[in-house]
């Protein structure tokens, strides 16, 4: 046999493009809600089986008896080799499974165990189409089906199979399977879960998992495979006004501006006229950019990246929209948290809020009650607590552009973070804005940031200082200010001691104090960069989360980042201010290196090493650096 | 919304030129491909020093590829990684350099120093110590080389058992520790990237692709990949029920055993020492995509790495492996 291709050549394909592609295979998720008890491994390893997502060597591992005895294959254990793991308490929240057929290509969203059940199954529901709720034939309509159920609902899934197992069990009897789904559909009317389609199944034998059943001629529906191949999952997303959060500005060139992103909701072409929110400002698209050519439409789920026909600010998190129909822009939301941290909800808190591309700052203002999954009554309640589901209000930083979650999943969902721990401690859903947050609006004003820095010949710019204390941070910054100014550019200079006499004299030097600083400190150097300048920043800025606040809050490459780096015995050696000496004596107390951390930066755009260099051959590497920039 | 106190009012649907059908739910493979772009995307927005890992495989050529399409007009804004253990297939290395001169991206190479001066292989002292050393350890030491936050891995949930339970962004320890009692719930398309310093995350755009998917995928984009993908004569031995490729002199033949031609392909590339071919005479892509469609076993059944001691891909991970 000759090989087409040398060992050392491309290959290529001259495979001819009219050649139809197999992709025309749409893809369904779906997600399974039992336990091991309601026999949920037995029926998803069978499902995998029978549409022979399973190898030889993965079969050989579990089968137990005789090779080629199909009865010897324990179904469960395709699926469940996560036992192990639970008895090293690890935590597994989803695991997924593939399998494909001729009709479409399956993600299997699978949440085992009983415990964690509401983080877990939250979790899966967020990315699943559909969800298979599974009843054990012998013990019908349980607490945990009805709990299964609400969430499901509560999650926005709108197809619901109930598969009720274990037929072979319970001799294949129609009145019981009639009296489990006349039960179930009692309960999904209330919750108002109007798609659900009860099938009899035995995952063990097969009976109407990927085959009819013999055993049960009274059963004229599809078997679960069937529906699942042919259910059709309808989004209102395609045909809604457009949609799309910018990810990521791409600007390889000056020549070049394309706004990336994934679009949510719609379509959009070159020449509609879309909105930039929450600035509001307009423009034509002028192309819509692909490597394999422009684009004459986009559609909903497509990653692309839009040009338009006219200069406007538009960056990361901003939400690019429809004009003529855009979604509401607020501040202030009830919602649905449903709170998955180990450590309580706490009001008044504040968290790192992310919804879409967006990341804000946001506290809950008002806790009004939690729901109790299994019996859907309400409760008074000051905090959540790890699996509680709660409806609260919460108020942002900032206004974003939204839509409730019952709309569009992804502008009306978000994750809560913890500001120290990092955990992912919630995930809520938008019902509607508040009131009083609806009379705040950005407003846009027609002489722009661009426009301001042109008319001074120069590019805005945020250089920030950080070091520690006594590391020569005002030193080198007052000397690149100085040669900027001989250059005849426009800056400004902003120090920490001369900003703690004003601005931020109400804040002390408490972990949080040294946060709230620094936002401040980034809010009025993002005006001054609006205003055209260059904004020199003397911080300490111990922490890397708030540097990283401050660089997210100015447009791209705008940023500098400028470590200035001694050892702290050296900057306690020089102690210019004698304040290493009153640390150390105890009078202050949170002194940056002393007895507060100080974050080194991981990958500062300049680094200064001032025992190595002197400031003066420092300040001219940033200014060159902030020139040619 | 159940518990929504008010109605909610969806707005208007607008028919927008110059198409006013009903979107189709995008094909799989575009759906894939859309999903993926995002992730990668996510990432560079998100993340202060990313890298893409980058192992020369056939999934390695379709996360760059893309990379590729995410970034595009520009090339993508991060560089290339090679861990590399230097018993890579002749071909891989080939492969490799060309790649990342027509993607227009930096290639970083790291071979673990200390194995090399310890002359570790994999016929010398097994796989299970050739892999920590010049893998594991290795990939620990480009990473913290170069200070990377966010290390971009090919990986696929269909892969193996303990995959199928990995997150999108896997989140890693100051020692590149997988703590699989400590990872991010990840809901919705919201992915949690916030670290503390010294700590990082993995992140593997692949992750609902199947095997099938990437073949159908590299079928239509046209993508470059190892001409060892596909079957051609080559010198074999059989090694432990596995045919093993002789690619060079480094491999020690046992007395009176002789390296003989056999029609092979592979199904996974690694350290050829470790990497079984299987007989095939499928030489086009279309004849590999029937090929594995029709396969009775597993990709990875011919790496030898994941056999060597049970529940050994979990055990890689927690120390580190991608």
């Amino acid at each position: 046999m000759v090989s087409p291709v040398a060992e050392s050549g491309h290959w290529n394909t001259q495979s001819p493009k009219s050649a139809s592609p197999p992709a025309e295979k749409s893809r369904l998720r779906f997600m399974t809600c039992g336990s091991v008890d309601d026999g949920k491994s037995t029926l998803i390893g069978r499902l995998l089986y029978d549409t022979k997502a399973v190898f030889e060597d993965q079969l050989s591992d579990i089968t137990t008896g005789g090779a080629g005895t199909g009865e010897a294959i324990d179904f469960s254990l395709l699926v469940d080799g996560l036992a192990a793991e639970r008895e090293q308490g690890i935590t597994i929240d989803v695991a997924y499974r593939y399998f494909t057929t001729g009709k479409r290509s399956f993600i299997v969203a699978d949440t085992p165990g009983h415990e964690q059940y509401t983080r877990n199954m939250a979790t899966a529901a967020s990315n699943v189409e559909l969800a298979v709720i599974l009843v054990d034939a012998r013990y019908g309509v349980q607490t945990q089906t009805r709990r299964h159920a609400y969430l499901a609902a509560l999650m926005g899934i709108r197809h619901v199979v109930l598969a009720v197992t274990k037929m072979d069990l319970m001799d294949f009897a129609q009145e019981i399977f009639d009296k489990i789904a006349a039960d179930f559909d009692a309960f999904a009317n209330r919750i108002e879960l109007n798609n659900v389609t009860a099938i009899p199944v035995s995952g063990l034998r097969g009976d109407n998992v990927a085959c009819t059943s013999a055993s049960m001629p009274w059963y004229s529906g599809p078997t679960l495979l069937d529906h699942l191949e042919t259910v059709e999952i309808r989004s209102d997303d395609a045909t809604a006004p457009f949609r799309m959060p910018v990810q990521w500005v791409n600007r390889p060139g000056l020549s070049f501006r394309g706004f990336t992103g994934r679009i949510v909701a719609g379509q959009v072409a070159p020449g509609n006229r879309v909105r930039v929110l929450p600035s509001g400002q307009d423009a034509l698209v002028a192309r819509i950019v692909t490597m394999d050519g422009d684009l004459p439409v986009a559609g909903t789920g497509q990653s692309v990246a839009i040009t338009f026909d006219r200069e406007i600010d538009c960056s990361r998190g901003d939400v690019i929209v429809d004009s003529e129909a855009p979604p509401e822009v607020a501040q202030q939301f009830e919602t649905t948290i449903i709170w998955l941290g180990d450590e309580p909800m706490l009001p008044g808190r504040q968290y790192w809020l992310k919804t879409a591309t967006k990341v804000v700052s946001a506290d809950v203002t008002d806790l009004k009650f939690l729901v109790n999954v299994n019996t859907l009554e309400h409760l008074a309640a000051k905090t959540c607590k790890l699996n509680d589901i709660g409806v609260c209000n919460i108020a942002l930083d900032q206004p974003i552009a939204f839509e409730p979650y019952d709309v569009n999943r992804d502008l009306g969902s978000f994750i809560l973070v913890d500001r120290i721990t990092n955990a992912t401690v919630a995930g809520g859903m938008i019902h509607f804005a508040l009131r009083r947050s609806h009379n705040i609006h950005w407003q846009p004003t027609s002489i722009d940031r661009r426009a301001r820095a042109a008319l001074k010949g120069q590019a805005p710019r945020v250089i920030w200082f950080t070091g520690l204390s006594g590391a020569g941070k005002s030193t080198v910054a007052n000397l690149v200010e100085q040669k900027l100014h001989a250059r005849g550019l426009h800056t400004y200079l902003l120090d920490g001691d001369n900003v703690r006499h004003g601005l931020n004299k109400d804040l002390g030097f408490t972990d949080a104090d040294r946060v709230e600083n620094i936002r401040r400190i980034g809010e009025v150097a993002k005006l001054m960069a609006d205003a055209g300048l260059v904004v020199l920043c003397s911080f300490i800025s111990p922490f890397r989360a708030e540097r990283q606040m401050v660089r997210a809050m100015m447009a791209e490459g705008e940023f500098i980042e400028v470590f200035v780096d001694a050892t702290l015995a050296e900057a306690e050696r020089r102690d210019v201010k004698g304040l290493y000496k009153k640390a150390r004596a105890g009078l202050i107390k949170n002194f940056t290196g002393i007895d507060s951390p100080y974050e080194r930066p991981e990958a500062p755009d300049v680094y200064v090493d001032t025992i190595q260099e002197s400031a003066a051959a420092a300040a001219e590497r940033i200014v060159t650096k902030i020139i040619e920039v | 919304m159940l518990l929504s106190t008010r109605p909610i009012h969806r707005p208007v649907t607008r028919q927008m030129s110059p198409s006013n059908r009903i979107f189709a739910p995008l094909a799989h493979l575009k759906e894939l491909e859309a999903e993926s772009i995002y992730i990668l995307r996510e990432v560079v927005a998100e993340m202060a020093r990313p890298v893409m890992m980058y192992s020369i495989g056939k999934d390695s050529a379709v996360m760059l590829h893309l990379a590729q399409k995410a970034f595009y007009p520009a090339a993508p804004p991060f560089p290339l990684l090679h861990v590399d253990t230097t018993w890579k297939f002749r071909a891989m290395y080939a492969h490799r350099d060309r790649m990342a001169q027509e993607a227009g991206m930096e290639l970083l190479i790291h071979t673990n120093p200390d194995g090399l001066a310890q002359g570790i292989g994999p016929f010398t002292h097994g796989s299970a110590v050739h892999t920590d050393v010049m893998k594991t350890q290795a990939l620990k030491q480009a990473l913290e080389k170069w200070g990377f936050d966010a290390a971009l891995g090919g990986a696929r949930r269909d892969e193996e058992r303990s995959r199928a339970k990995e997150r999108i962004f896997s989140f890693r320890t100051p020692h590149h520790r997988w703590d699989p009692k400590n990872q991010r719930p990840e809901l919705w398309r919201l992915f949690n990237t916030k670290i503390r310093k010294g700590e990082s995350i993995r992140v593997f755009p692949l992750s609902n692709w199947t095997e099938i998917d990437i073949w159908q995928y590299i079928r239509f984009e046209n993508i470059p990949i190892v001409p060892l993908y596909f079957a051609a004569e080559r010198p074999v031995v059989r090694r432990d029920g596995a045919w093993i490729m002789v690619d060079d002199e480094r491999m020690p033949l046992d007395q009176g055993e002789r390296p003989f031609m056999k029609s092979v392909r592979f199904r996974t590339l690694g350290c050829y020492p470790l990497t079984g071919a299987i007989e095939s005479s499928a030489a086009t892509i279309d004849a590999v995509i029937r090929e594995t469609l029709a396969a009775k076993s597993s990709e990875r059944q011919g790496r030898v790495i994941d056999r060597d001691q049970s529940g050994s891909m979990e055990r890689k991970k927690q120390e580190g492996y991608f």
